[in-house]
């Protein structure tokens, strides 16, 4: 993933103290012990023990979905079942529900993308005393738990129901507001890298006009913070239950939900797979860093 | 509700001053939004407790706090929240630590957060149905502790479907949330200062007395303090496992519903200003602590 030296060489200028200076525990790698780290063979022991036992309740999912319905035995038939015509009928609940959840989740990157970026480049760029202000908006959802807000979105939606309707693409507007946090810390960390001011003036020096200099030179320098709050973003969407559940939409998790009531072995093998599909997205949020960075190295 | 701010066709920095009035009108879609979805259902959420069903103001929706079902769903929120977190935060910790021997842009940092992040974050519903196939009736864990130790941790009916249960499923998503929020504070620790007292003479167990737990003291209680707030404030998890009430969040559950016929829901407003209330007092007590632990971090 990364090229730098091999593992367990030590980083030139780490090494301050000799070992046989500094006292008589010395780890497997060449380092003598001081201050908290741990030596690697401690490390490794508590990091292996705790990744099995993180990953029994994983293997249980997998091992449930893999069992035949009664006797137990092994069978890959609740596989066969997701793409048997004959069966379609019983997961229409988690179709719709997660076809639904595609439709928030392209609206909620919407927002982010046209609501609440233009506001925070806006912030940077003009006015930096707001940027506080925003800071704590978009932190405060964290703060106020979902089923607290949940008490006021129902009677807001019964009000807006009358002008937006009852459709479930109407979540977006509430799942967005769960979802700031998320998505503001990517970018707000991708701002704090650059001199976006001096950027911006210039490129505007340079004769660009605001729309170019945003366009061409403030935006693709926010590539990754971008991107990674809208992954980051869908993946709040796909996981989002409580807003879901209280205004009786049918959504990815609810979905879910009500087929763990009759098909368990189906229902275990989406989540399973939900938690791979949002597993590998920030695997790619969290690599794309590097790339960059590494990319940028090069020249 | 288009990039109307940017567009502004101002050029040089007079310009930007003598239309400063304008350049404020592009935080009016953001603003509007916040307002809409997040200012008044806030508002409408902790207010509502403070009306009856026609409207009038009242007190006596705070009635429900001498409710000894609603009591007892606080103090099991309370107590539930504060055991999985106190196991979480030590149990977190000490995979961090051991994180701290990786290479901090090596691929087990990098898998090892973004696992965290799903496990934290992401869980809910799917956590549940975790802990249903591993210690459910007829699960894996539960037939292996029958057939290894004759121990049935269902015995007293299903574990997970009562509000100690809840412990499992908490502590999992607490331990990874430990490991995101302790990490940096770990990372903070300079390896200078190890040097320090290994060149004065002191020994490991003087560094831990003396340099890490109290540079860390505050960093791993305000990661408590957020780990105890994540738990208390979840419900997806308590939704898909326990059918009943029980913690407060189910509460607000069940009082929305009963009432959704009247359209205003005062109990759960009451609720939900109980839960504010407490969330309020953890997150001043994690700000302070936060202030704290950034001395240690420059």
């Amino acid at each position: 993933m990364s090229a730098g030296p091999a593992a367990g060489a030590p980083a030139p200028g780490s090494l301050s103290i000799p070992a046989r200076m500094a006292g008589r525990r010395v780890g497997a790698r060449s380092r003598t012990l001081t201050g908290a780290v741990p030596s690697r063979a401690t490390g490794r022991v508590v990091l292996i023990v705790s990744g099995v036992l993180f990953a029994v309740p994983l293997a249980a999912m997998t091992w449930f979905t893999l069992q035949q319905v009664g006797t137990g035995a092994f069978t890959l038939a609740h596989y066969g079942a997701i793409f048997d015509p004959a069966q379609a009928s019983n997961y229409e609940d988690l179709f719709t529900g997660l076809q639904n959840s595609l439709i928030i989740c392209v609206l909620t990157v919407l927002i982010v993308l046209l609501l609440l970026l233009p506001a925070m480049l806006l912030a940077e760029l003009r006015f930096p005393a707001v940027r506080a202000v925003l800071e704590v908006v978009c932190l405060l959802p964290i703060t106020v738990p979902t089923v607290v807000l949940v008490v006021g979105f129902v009677p807001v939606y019964q009000v807006l129901g009358g002008t937006l309707g009852t459709d479930p693409w109407t979540l977006a507007f509430a799942i967005g507001v769960i979802s700031l946090p998320y998505a503001y810390r990517p970018i707000s960390t991708n701002l704090s890298t650059l001199n976006l001011t001096i950027l911006a003036e210039a490129a505007r020096s340079l004769g660009a006009g605001w729309f170019r200099t945003v366009w061409r030179v403030v935006l693709p320098n926010l590539r990754r913070g971008i991107l990674s709050s809208c992954l980051l973003t869908v993946s709040v969407v796909l996981g989002e239950f409580t807003i879901a559940n209280f205004l009786n939409q049918t959504t990815f998790q609810t979905g879910l939900l009500l087929l763990q009531q009759t098909d368990p072995y189906v229902a275990t093998i989406f989540a399973l797979l939900a938690l791979l599909f949002v597993f590998l997205l920030l695997v790619v949020i969290s690599t794309a860093g590097s790339i960059g960075r590494s990319r940028r190295s090069r020249r | 509700m288009t990039v109307a701010p940017v567009r502004v066709p101002i050029r040089g920095a007079g310009g930007l001053l003598r239309r400063r009035g304008v350049g404020w009108l592009g935080f009016a879609p953001f603003g509007a939004y916040v307002v809409l979805f997040l200012g008044i259902p806030g508002v409408v959420a902790v207010a509502s407790g403070f009306f009856a069903a026609d409207g009038s103001p009242t007190l006596a929706n705070f009635s429900a706090f001498t409710d000894p079902t609603i009591l007892k769903d606080f103090w099991n929120s309370l107590w539930v929240s504060a055991l999985s977190a106190l196991l979480s935060a030590v149990l977190g910790a000490l995979i961090a630590w051991a994180l701290t021997s990786t290479r901090p842009d090596g691929f087990v940092r990098a898998s090892a957060d973004s696992a965290s992040s799903v496990l934290a974050q992401f869980g809910g519903v799917m956590l549940a149905f975790a802990w249903i196939a591993t210690i459910g009736p007829e699960a894996l864990v539960t037939r292996f502790l029958q057939a290894l130790l004759h121990v049935d941790i269902n015995a007293n009916g299903p574990i997970l479907y009562s509000v100690p249960g809840l412990l499992f499923p908490y502590t999992y998503f607490g331990v990874p949330l430990m490991v995101l929020t302790f990490l940096p504070a770990l990372d903070g620790l300079k390896p200078q200062w190890g040097e320090a007292v290994a060149t004065l003479g002191g020994t490991r167990r003087r560094y831990w007395w003396r340099i890490g737990v109290p540079v860390l003291a505050p960093a791993f209680l305000g990661s408590f303090i957020l780990l105890f707030a994540n738990a208390f404030s979840s419900y997806a998890t308590a939704a898909a496992l326990i059918d009943q009430g029980g913690i407060v969040p189910l509460a607000i559950k069940q009082q929305l519903t009963s009432e959704t016929i009247v359209g205003v829901a005062n109990t759960a407003g009451v609720l939900a200003l109980g839960m504010v209330v407490i969330m309020a007092v953890l997150m001043s007590g994690y700000a302070l602590l936060e202030r704290r632990t950034r001395r240690w971090q420059r």
